[in-house]
């Protein structure tokens, strides 16, 4: 799993069937210190996250897929969780 | 998943027999701002886009999902066409 930052959302009217009724949104990775991290990602939404809010994603087939709770779902990523604060003893 | 720009498509006549009937797309993934973003890559379509389409697409073995129970070898595959995205 990995922290991210919910950028934005997108819209696609043609997508697999899967997809229906799934919110779409745009993530950036985060470094611990909230620096952006690698490319922006498309991610399904399972919690119910906006924009701007920090989040907790996966980043794989099988965990997207049940977070989502559609079996032979085509997705790679999805928002598991609204992150509260991250604590980190150095 | 990630969004891309199709570039085009790829032709292959000698293949995989279950890679029979599918369209191969030439991808160039983009970052929030719709630059280029890393390097293109050959998916596999199955949603019916076309050359200059902004899609989204899955990487891994997800990518063969929509072609159940056809095990397509696949390692990215088109799932969507994006009308728009908003940055907030």
């Amino acid at each position: 799993m990995q922290l991210a930052r919910v950028v934005g959302t997108v819209v696609a009217t043609q997508k697999h069937p899967k997809f229906a009724g799934a919110s779409l949104l745009l993530v950036q990775p985060l470094t611990l210190d909230d620096r952006p991290h690698g490319t922006t990602l498309l991610a399904v939404d399972a919690v119910g996250a906006g924009v701007h809010e920090k989040v907790l994603i996966v980043l794989e087939g099988r965990a997207a897929g049940e977070a989502l709770g559609r079996k032979g779902a085509p997705v790679d990523a999805a928002i598991i969780g609204i992150v509260d604060a991250v604590d980190v003893q150095e | 998943m990630q969004l891309a720009k199709v570039l085009g498509d790829v032709v292959v006549t000698h293949k995989d027999p279950n890679l029979a009937g599918v369209t191969l797309l030439v991808l160039q993934p983009l970052a929030a701002d719709g630059t280029a973003a890393g390097r293109t890559l050959v998916a596999v379509d199955a949603i019916g886009a076309g050359t200059g389409d902004t899609v989204f697409f899955v990487r891994g073995k997800e990518a063969s999902f929509p072609f159940y129970p056809t095990e397509v070898p696949a390692d990215a595959g088109v799932v969507g066409i994006v009308d728009h995205w908003d940055l907030g």
